[in-house]
């Protein structure tokens, strides 16, 4: 009757104090770097060396014990709880990057133009002398001006590099889906092939999106300083950059543990975190393609 | 009752605390991680209160006699940020961790070693924070809702601090997956939702508010940073921003944060009040959802803290009826704790006394806070003492009672020992009477016209500041009684039961006092669990 | 136990009777405690909205209060009381939901009321904008091309410093004084526009019920109709930096006529001033006014004796900006230190108080340069009609601002200090 007997327990943490040494060290080192401290880059990749020296240290921990069969059935409820809150929660920091977008485009942008209650229309004539809003734009003051708005180009297409990399993405939801039929199936080479098609299509999504910062900066003056448009732009897809780029190392590394033979057809759970995590990365996509791209 | 437990207990002995400080670093005992927390929120609660102590004797007299404006600001934010961050939110973890796996009868949390690293990233945090006192261009200073621009004119400290605030979310989240992962399945078998404490519900509840609240300032700070050093216009007019977004964007944070500090504070007293009325608690499943309808109306109504920025009229009406709406469930919380009380067979010990002492000044607070919830009122409201006192009332006899409830209730069973009944009466006494004498003048300064966060005021408001100084000193006086307490506890007394109060219903009551190092390894049986709910 | 229990429960119920109780046998009296009633309906309004909401609230409380006490004396153990074993009423529920609700509507239905009167920014007739700078208030009769400085009193503000050791018993108005009040008639709809040069403020006199914040870069409007003349005062209400507490309010009803006279002043000082602009200054009347600007504007961070706070803010003793080039350094002062909290002074000051401050840095506070800035200079660098290039080459030729007045080389002495 005892669902929690057997509960996998352990009985001494090291990586955690190692993790938050990591952490210490690395924004302090960053914070300094901000400042022009000399200390700081030094700081900073030391920092950066544990962290990723806790996280090999840590998951191989975990990988051992999983191995070992120390986990239940209950435990792996447990992380998959995890992951699911830990996804939820970087909804939410999308939500935020969003929400400012939102917030930017429809009350800020055209209160400034004079489009709202209360003060705007006095806002417009005082202070911003008839700007005129339309999105994109980089605000009545110009700020980082050098992107060519209005003048041909509205926004960053969606058609093009966008329209590929938002293929690309689906299409590797869609890999990764077969991968997981695979393991399902027991099936350990098809699911590392499949994987290998997701990873790489990963792969050339980052590529893809390097490209076209490289385009913005250099061929199209759009900057992350080009004013509210630049920001949102530029944090919105960074932060999505930044998090195709963990997943698809996350999914790099259950790949090699599929090499390994690591999971069964009932126990796989890493793969499916890592799957959630890229289907996840994924839907934000859409809605920065979407939101970003589109309208 | 607890025969089972500790036979149990003997085949473990192995599974014991490890000798000396590794113990505490490496830790993955539930309730070893819960002691640390509750250690390290008092010590900040001391850091803070000092800071607090600094802010009154400044504010003794009108003129400026003890510190500079900008240091004034700078304790009046880091006052704050310790007080929400360094010492409720943990000291509830706290709880939590030592509690809710005894409560649902789990052998520890769901995942030990994430438990471990949301402790041990706070004192590095507080450690970043409070470093910046220290660093040439000072602390933060542009009160703890840092808003921008003032917030930006920081010095190079900027970095730091919000560096410290992501880390103390991450720490946040972690620990409150870890609670959901724990509650939601970790249940011994028959520990049905609706058979938890209340506490837990208040947690699982809370969690939910942290997961989805937290990330989202995490959001804002980062943009707060990215305007400061990498040229983003986020909050700036001219490149098309705008100020007040990150003020919509922090108190869709900062409101439900603000039930994050209090609905545990609520199934703490939710727990309390049914022992010593000798009487289960009144309205049970109406208690719970009343604590999901304030969570989701807690999402609704940030823009009350924002009357005065210029929002629409729609919005300011909309806002206002939403804000109104919360006093529903919270009152029907209310109501049930006095139903509880009511034909009950009370006794009046300590956790008790601080309980009732809840129930009454959060209900001042409260009302205070519907007050504030009045538009119109509002606008002459903000940014008054009026408000500092409205939530101080929430806040200190609030959720810091609630902590020192909780704590009088639980501590036999953590150190086994029963603390001195005679003392623990009178830091009550001194805490409630010079709590009172400390935030109540507040009221009637802040409506006379007094704003908040200034080193210096007219000289009409000179007696009831007195007056306020005084009480600090005293209510923070009261607050050394309360560690010599725990202190005289922790290190013997009067052996405790395992039931330790007479009508205590639940299965921590069912484990020996001291709760041996693990509990639950083997969960309870169904009948025991039965027996022990509401 | 009984006995001191008993004890404990009266002197609880003591308490809260108390608690309840002070406010509301104080609610009006006295200017320390209460709201105060203010002069313009919307205020009077506003007050009548938090005392009816304040007295519901008292209600409510003496009601929930009253049965805990009720029931913390008669249901006691040490009374022999045995517990109850209900726990549940779906009826008591449903009654307790439903009534606070009822309550409520009729809080939110005034409360609408009142709000949507205040939002109603039709039909106004005159516009003051206000600017809220750090620290200091500036108020732009629109309509009138009439515009200029508030802020805290100099006398005030010395006494508020740290340590200054002054008796405040002496100031009518501790920190509540400014220097120049916004003149308002009575009578009249008037528009404030609201908006800020640096941090966010708010603009806030209790007695015209109007708190609106000044948002760098946005505009917002609110109103009021004074009908009394008087003196109301108000503070900043947003927290805006280090003398956030030191930026008041006085706003100065008085009939139109007056208000009239006042406007006509305001525009004939316009016309003086510009005379004081384009005439020639000599070095100890600059340095002397000078001195003056300065402790009331930069003295704040580079400190009364020029030294700075180190790490923070630079000294101007020996700085190399006050001691360098002299267009730079207006230039310096003009348009602030981008990132920096050196600020723009250029919209804050005059032509006459940039010149006396910048000849002041450099002939005082430790530094002896002994060159001069004249008013009528800062006006072209201003408007771009002259700029340091041609200056650099005048300096060489010695033209005659820039002279080194020999006649006023003498000791510091010889300025009288104000
Ligand atoms: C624990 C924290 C806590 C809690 C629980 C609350 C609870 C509430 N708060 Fe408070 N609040 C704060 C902490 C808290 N607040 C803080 C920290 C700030 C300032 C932040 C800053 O600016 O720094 C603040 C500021 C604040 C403001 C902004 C003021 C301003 O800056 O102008 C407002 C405005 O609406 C408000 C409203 C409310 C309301 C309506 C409740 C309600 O939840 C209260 C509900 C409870 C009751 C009403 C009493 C019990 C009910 C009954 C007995 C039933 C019968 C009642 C009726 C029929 C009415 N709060
Ligand atoms: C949980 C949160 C919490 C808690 C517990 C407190 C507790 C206290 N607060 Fe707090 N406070 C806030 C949250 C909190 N506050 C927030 C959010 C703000 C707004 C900040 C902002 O505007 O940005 C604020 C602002 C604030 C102000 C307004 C400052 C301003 O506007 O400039 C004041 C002024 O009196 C104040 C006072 C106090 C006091 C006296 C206590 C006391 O209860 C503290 C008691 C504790 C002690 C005193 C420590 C214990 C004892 C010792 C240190 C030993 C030494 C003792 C003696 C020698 C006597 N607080
Ligand atoms: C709020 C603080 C503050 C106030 C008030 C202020 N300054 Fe400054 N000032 C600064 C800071 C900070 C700097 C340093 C800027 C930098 O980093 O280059 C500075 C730099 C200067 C410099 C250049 C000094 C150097 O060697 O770099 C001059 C000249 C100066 N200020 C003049 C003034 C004058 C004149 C006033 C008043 C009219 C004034 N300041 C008021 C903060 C202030
Ligand atoms: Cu200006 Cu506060
Ligand atoms: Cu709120």
């Amino acid at each position: 009757m005892s669902a929690s007997s057997g509960y996998y327990i352990p009985h001494e943490a090291r990586w955690p104090i190692v993790g938050s040494v990591g952490l210490f060290l690395f924004f302090m080192g960053f914070g300094s770097f901000l400042n022009d401290g000399s200390l700081g880059l030094p700081l900073l990749l030391i920092g950066a060396a544990i962290i990723v020296w806790m996280m090999f240290g840590w998951f191989s921990m975990v990988v051992r014990e999983s191995e070992a069969g120390t986990y239940n059935g209950q435990v792996d409820v447990s992380f998959r709880m995890a992951m699911m809150w830990f996804i939820f929660s970087e909804v939410m920091f999308f939500g935020a990057f969003f929400g400012a977008l939102f917030y930017a485009r429809q009350f800020s942008g055209p209160w400034i133009s004079g489009d709202g209650g209360g003060g705007a229309a006095m806002t417009n004539a005082v202070l911003w002398n008839g700007f005129d809003y339309i999105w994109p734009n980089n605000g009545p003051g110009k700020i980082g001006d050098g992107f060519a708005f209005n003048q041909g180009f509205t926004e960053m297409s969606w058609f093009g590099l966008p329209l590929i990399n938002t293929l690309l993405l689906l299409t590797s939801g869609v890999t990764c889906t077969i991968a997981h039929h695979a393991i399902k199936d027991g099936n350990h080479e098809k699911m590392v092939r499949w994987l290998a098609a997701t990873v790489g299509l990963g792969a050339v999504f980052v590529a893809c999106q390097a490209y076209e910062y490289y385009h913005a900066y250099h061929a199209l003056g759009l900057k992350l300083t080009t004013g509210i448009y630049g920001s949102t732009f530029f944090m919105l897809t960074g932060f999505h950059g930044f998090h195709v780029s963990m997943g698809a190392i996350m999914l790099f590394f259950v790949m090699l543990r599929g090499m390994k033979k690591h999971f069964t057809a009932e126990n796989h759970f890493a793969f499916e975190a890592a799957a959630w995590y890229w289907h996840f990365v994924d839907v934000v996509w859409l809605g920065l393609f979407i939101f970003v791209y589109l309208v | 009752m607890s025969a089972y437990d500790t036979a149990h207990h003997d085949d473990h002995d192995h599974h014991g605390p490890a000798p000396g400080l590794t113990r505490w670093l490496y830790t993955t005992n539930h309730k070893d991680i819960g002691t640390l927390y509750l250690w390290f929120s008092l010590l900040m609660f001391f850091i803070g209160g000092a800071m607090a102590l600094i802010i009154r004797a400044e504010l003794f007299q009108p003129g400026i006699q003890i510190v500079d404006p900008m240091f004034f600001n700078s304790m009046t934010t880091m006052h704050a940020i310790v007080m929400i961050f360094g010492v409720v939110m943990p000291a509830f973890v706290g709880l939590a961790n030592w509690m809710i796996p005894m409560m649902i009868g789990a052998p520890d949390m769901a995942l030990p070693r994430l438990n471990n690293w949301s402790f041990w990233i706070m004192p590095f945090a507080f450690t970043i924070m409070l470093s910046t006192l220290f660093m040439d261009s000072g602390g933060p200073a542009g009160g703890w809702t840092l808003y921008p621009p003032l917030t930006l004119q920081m010095g190079d400290s900027f970095a730091f601090v919000i560096f410290a605030i992501h880390f103390m979310g991450i720490s946040s989240v972690m620990g409150s997956i870890n609670i959901v992962a724990t509650i939601f399945n970790m249940r011994a078998n028959g520990m049905t939702l609706m058979k938890m404490p209340l506490f837990v519900w208040t947690w699982l509840i809370t969690a939910f508010l942290l997961i989805a609240s937290i990330p989202v300032f995490a959001g804002a700070v980062t943009m707060l940073l990215t305007d400061r050093y990498f040229g983003t216009s986020f909050f700036s007019a001219a490149g098309g921003g705008d100020p007040v977004m990150f003020q919509h964007i922090f108190w869709f944070f900062g409101h439900p944060e603000v039930y994050i500090l209090i609905l545990p504070a609520f199934g703490v007293v939710s727990s309390i009040i049914p022992t010593f009325a000798r009487k289960p608690l009144f309205g049970y499943d109406s208690m719970v959802y009343a604590t999901a309808s304030i969570a989701f109306l807690s999402f609704i109504v940030w823009a009350h803290h924002m009357f005065t920025t210029g929002m629409p009229l729609a919005g300011e009406l909309f806002f206002m009826f939403s804000t109104m709406m919360i006093s529903v469930p919270t009152g029907v919380k209310v109501f049930n704790w006095v139903a509880t009380m009511w034909r009950g067979s009370m006794t009046f010990e300590t956790p008790m006394l601080f309980a009732i002492g809840f129930v009454v000044m959060f209900t001042i607070g409260g009302l205070s806070g519907l007050m504030l919830a009045i538009t119109p009122a509002d606008i002459q409201y903000h940014d008054t003492y009026f408000v500092v006192a409205h939530f101080h009332y929430v806040l200190v006899p609030g959720a810091i009672f609630s902590l020192i409830a909780a704590t009088y209730y639980w501590i036999p069973k953590w150190t086994g020992n029963m603390y001195d009944e005679k003392l623990g009466k009178i830091h009550f006494w001194t805490s409630t009477i010079f709590v009172n004498v400390l935030f109540f003048p507040m009221h009637f300064v802040g409506l006379a016209g007094m704003p908040r966060r200034i080193p210096d005021y007219s000289l009409q408001f000179a007696d009831w500041n007195m007056i306020a100084s005084i009480g600090a000193f005293g209510f923070g006086f009261a607050q050394i009684i309360f560690v010599w307490v725990v202190y005289k506890c922790v290190r013997g007394g009067e052996k405790a039961t395992d039931e330790v109060w007479e009508g205590a219903v639940g299965l921590e009551w069912t484990v020996p006092s001291p709760a041996p190092y693990h509990t639950f390894e083997e969960p309870p049986p169904l009948a025991v669990i039965n027996k022990n709910h509401f | 136990m009984s006995c001191s229990t008993r004890s404990v429960i009266a002197r609880l119920a003591a308490l809260i009777a108390l608690l309840c109780v002070l406010p509301a046998a104080y609610a009006g009296y006295g200017d320390a405690l209460n709201m105060p009633v203010g002069v313009t309906e919307v205020s009077r309004e506003v007050y009548g909205l938090h005392m009816l909401i304040f007295k519901i609230c008292v209600v409510i409380g003496a009601v929930v209060f009253g049965v805990m006490i009720y029931s913390m004396i008669y249901h006691r153990k040490s009374r022999g009381a045995k517990p109850a074993t209900f726990h549940e009423s779906t009826t008591a529920e449903i009654v307790w939901t439903v009534t606070p609700f009822v309550i409520l509507l009729f809080m939110a239905w005034p409360a609408a009321k009142v709000l949507i009167k205040m939002e109603d920014f039709s039909d106004s007739e005159m516009t003051v904008k206000i600017t809220g700078f750090q620290w200091r208030w500036h108020y732009d009769y629109i309509e009138e091309g009439v515009d200029y400085f508030s802020q805290l009193h100099p006398q005030h503000n010395e006494a508020r410093q740290l340590g200054s050791d002054t008796d405040l018993a002496q100031f009518d108005n501790y920190i509540k004084e400014v220097d120049n009040p916004l003149i308002l008639p009575v009578g009249k709809k008037i528009r404030f526009l609201h908006t800020a040069a640096d941090v966010i403020h708010a603009w806030w006199v209790p007695d015209l019920a109007v708190k609106k914040d000044s948002i760098p870069g946005f505009i917002n409007e609110n109103w009021a109709l004074i009908e009394e003349p008087g003196i109301y005062r108000g503070k900043c209400a947003e927290l805006c930096g280090r003398d956030h507490g030191f930026m008041p309010i006085v706003v100065k009803a008085v009939p139109q006529e007056e208000y009239d006279a006042f406007i006509a002043e305001k525009k004939a000082a316009g016309q003086s001033a510009h005379n004081e602009t384009t005439r020639q200054w000599d070095r100890a009347e600059l340095v002397a006014r000078g001195e003056e600007v300065y402790n009331r504007n930069c003295m704040g961070c580079h400190q009364q004796n020029g030294q700075g706070i180190p790490g923070m803010f630079p000294p101007i003793a020996g700085s190399d900006v006050a001691t360098g080039d002299i267009v730079a350094h207006l230039k310096t002062v003009l348009n602030g230190v981008d990132g920096t909290a050196m600020q723009a002074y250029g919209t804050l000051l005059s032509d006459v108080e940039l010149a006396s401050v910048i000849t002041y840095q450099r002939n005082s506070l430790g530094n002896a340069i002994g060159d001069v800035m004249q008013p009528y200079f800062v006006g072209q660098v201003r408007d771009g009609t002259s700029d340091s290039a041609p200056i650099a080459s005048a300096q060489a030729d010695e033209i005659d601002f820039l002279k080194i007045d020999d006649a006023s080389t003498e000791s510091e002495a010889g300025v009288d200090k104000l």
